[in-house]
């Protein structure tokens, strides 16, 4: 029952991509982004914060609109790009990954600030008073303290990529190879009335999902580090 | 070698104003109350705490001045708090290497075997640090400090989240390496015994700024000092344990100023320790009485005699070593033995105790 069409690994290497790249590029942006949402309290940190967990009330449809607005040719975005003689990003992939990004970036910020919280100033302090450097803090101290939650912020960004659906739709459409991910192939199967095939990778994405949550469930036990 | 501060800072309910030069050799105490800015005054020192338009200058190292800002790691502090703050993914031999390894070769004069063994870590270093005692952890983040051979040594009352047992177990490795290190130390307390153990001078502070910085001696020797504000007025004597008796005492000080003390723990001849003497265990004579329970008479000259806030007189003494003696008794005692300065009596000690 689980032989796979082309049209169907060429949507999972697809997805899989996608979310490599989300995963990668947001544990660069957050970390620093949490670090900072974590080391105090202002009125500019709190509204930063709303801004950043934006993804998470909103409407994937809303989202999707004013990103397909801002890289589009007319956008700020894409008309920039287009101005300097490149091509703007609604309907690529680069479109609908710069969407996952920012969809994403709670379930980045959060367990990362949550964990940076638990970790407090102290063992950063010791460290400097020791003679480690910022970034030196930060491999030999910050790191192993709260991989944790990175492993957490980690799976949850790949988890919620894969199961990104509407916002991609609205930016990205569903040109295979290109935009189509899963969750739109398993859409257009059942447009078309493919009932096996999408349930074979809905049943594929059911249990790998499964299977992460379970992942980030335990991680969370062994390191006490409070999901979003 | 001085070290230089000014800073003011208002926040809440909290106003820091000190601007001051301490004398950077040996132990000089951060003494007061809770809340009186202590600990921000170290932060400050330290570069944890960077305040606008202060200055902090460490001998002719600029730390912070105007825009000029050296952060902690450039700054060889060593730093130890009140929790010992180990990192806890790291053996004990991780954190003593931590701070060691990032200093430069040339700049070590510490290493590993000599300070493990001074602080009697030796057989812990590969433990996990979960798995030692308070004492053991505070030990290790002294230790941990000194591997970085700074060129100051900043503690925030180090002794204080430990119970009593645990105090007296690291009380000598700090005076020893108060001595030994020969790293000049600031050291935040508000216990009176701490100061008189360690402090070679002490900096009384209050409600956000210091008051006075004086050396121990003339700490001590001022009737209304803070440091007689809660066991009331007491003296260090300061001289080396010359025998031990059979019976388990042991003698302290030279032959004219001999003293004879129950022993503690961590008494070897030839050692210079400090103890204490509480004024109110000091009583005076004008004859030696022979038939008497106290043990410990010693012929001292009356030096002056202050009324106290309780009303009662404050009698200070010279030993014949030189080291002031004080003794608390009743104005009408005073009157009646007509004691009067430059007076020759006979101090009657109650009990003495070494500063633990």
């Amino acid at each position: 029952m689980f032989e796979l069409s082309p049209q169907d690994w060429q949507a999972i290497e697809l997805t899989l991509r996608l979310c490599l790249y989300t995963t990668a590029i947001l544990l660069v942006i957050a970390t620093p982004l949490a670090w900072w949402l974590a080391s105090g309290r202002s009125a500019l940190r709190t509204a930063i914060q709303a801004v950043v967990a934006l993804p998470l009330v909103l409407p994937p449809t809303v989202l999707g609109f004013y990103l397909l607005i801002m890289l589009g040719p007319q956008g700020a975005i894409g008309g920039a790009l287009e101005r300097m003689g490149l091509t703007h990003l609604a309907f690529s992939f680069w479109g609908i990954l710069f969407a996952s990004v920012i969809s994403s970036m709670p379930f980045a910020v959060q367990p990362l600030q949550q964990a940076f919280n638990n970790l407090g100033r102290r063992p950063l302090e010791v460290a400097s008073a020791l003679g480690a450097g910022l970034v030196d803090r930060f491999f030999t101290v910050v790191l192993p303290l709260t991989r944790g939650g990175f492993v957490v912020a980690a799976t949850l960004i790949f988890a919620h990529t894969l199961g990104e659906f509407g916002v991609i739709l609205m930016i990205g459409g569903s040109i295979p190879g290109e935009t189509k991910v899963l969750s739109v192939l398993i859409y257009d199967h059942t447009e078309a009335m493919n009932h096996a095939a999408a349930h074979r990778l809905s049943a594929i994405l059911l249990v790998f999902s499964f299977v992460v949550l379970f992942v980030v469930y335990s991680i969370n036990r062994r390191f006490g580090v409070v999901q979003p | 070698m001085t070290l230089r501060i000014r800073s003011r800072l208002a926040r809440e309910g909290f106003t820091l104003d000190v601007d001051c030069t301490l004398p950077m050799e040996g132990v000089t105490a951060l003494f007061g109350r809770s809340g009186c800015g202590k600990t921000t005054l170290l932060r400050i020192i330290a570069g944890l705490e960077r305040v606008a338009g202060a200055e902090v200058r460490f001998g002719d190292e600029v730390w912070q001045r105007d825009a000029a800002f050296v952060p902690l790691h450039r700054r060889r502090i060593g730093l130890v708090f009140q929790e010992p703050s180990l990192l806890p993914h790291m053996s004990v031999r991780g954190n003593m290497l931590y701070g060691y390894r990032r200093t430069p070769e040339a700049e070590r004069r510490l290493h590993l075997p000599e300070v493990a063994d001074m602080l009697g870590i030796a057989e812990l270093l590969d433990r996990p640090v979960d798995r030692l005692s308070g004492g053991q952890r505070q030990r290790v983040s002294l230790g941990r400090a000194l591997l970085t051979s700074p060129k100051l040594l900043l503690l925030d009352e180090p002794l204080s989240a430990l119970d009593t047992q645990t105090k007296r177990e690291i009380m000598p490795f700090l005076s020893r390496l108060a001595d030994e290190a020969g790293v000049p130390m600031v050291m935040i307390t508000h216990s009176p015994a701490e100061v008189e153990r360690l402090a070679d001078r002490v900096a009384f502070m209050r409600e956000g700024r210091i008051e006075r910085i004086e050396s121990l001696r003339e700490a001590m020797a001022r009737p209304d000092s803070p440091l007689f504000d809660d066991e009331g007025a007491a003296s260090v004597l300061e001289g080396e344990v010359a025998e031990l008796a059979e019976d388990g005492l042991f003698a302290f000080g030279p032959p004219e100023a001999r003293l004879w003390l129950g022993a503690t723990s961590s008494v070897a001849v030839g050692v210079t320790t400090r103890v204490r003497v509480l004024a109110r265990d000091v009583s005076l004579a004008l004859d030696d009485p022979a038939r008497v329970s106290m043990q410990n008479h010693l012929l001292v000259r009356i030096e002056r005699t202050d009324t106290l806030r309780s009303g009662h007189a404050l009698v200070s003494c010279r030993l014949a070593d030189g080291q002031l003696l004080l003794a608390e008794l009743t104005v009408r005692s005073v009157t009646r033995l007509c004691l009067q300065p430059g007076q020759s009596v006979f101090a009657l000690i109650k009990s003495v105790a070494l500063v633990d």
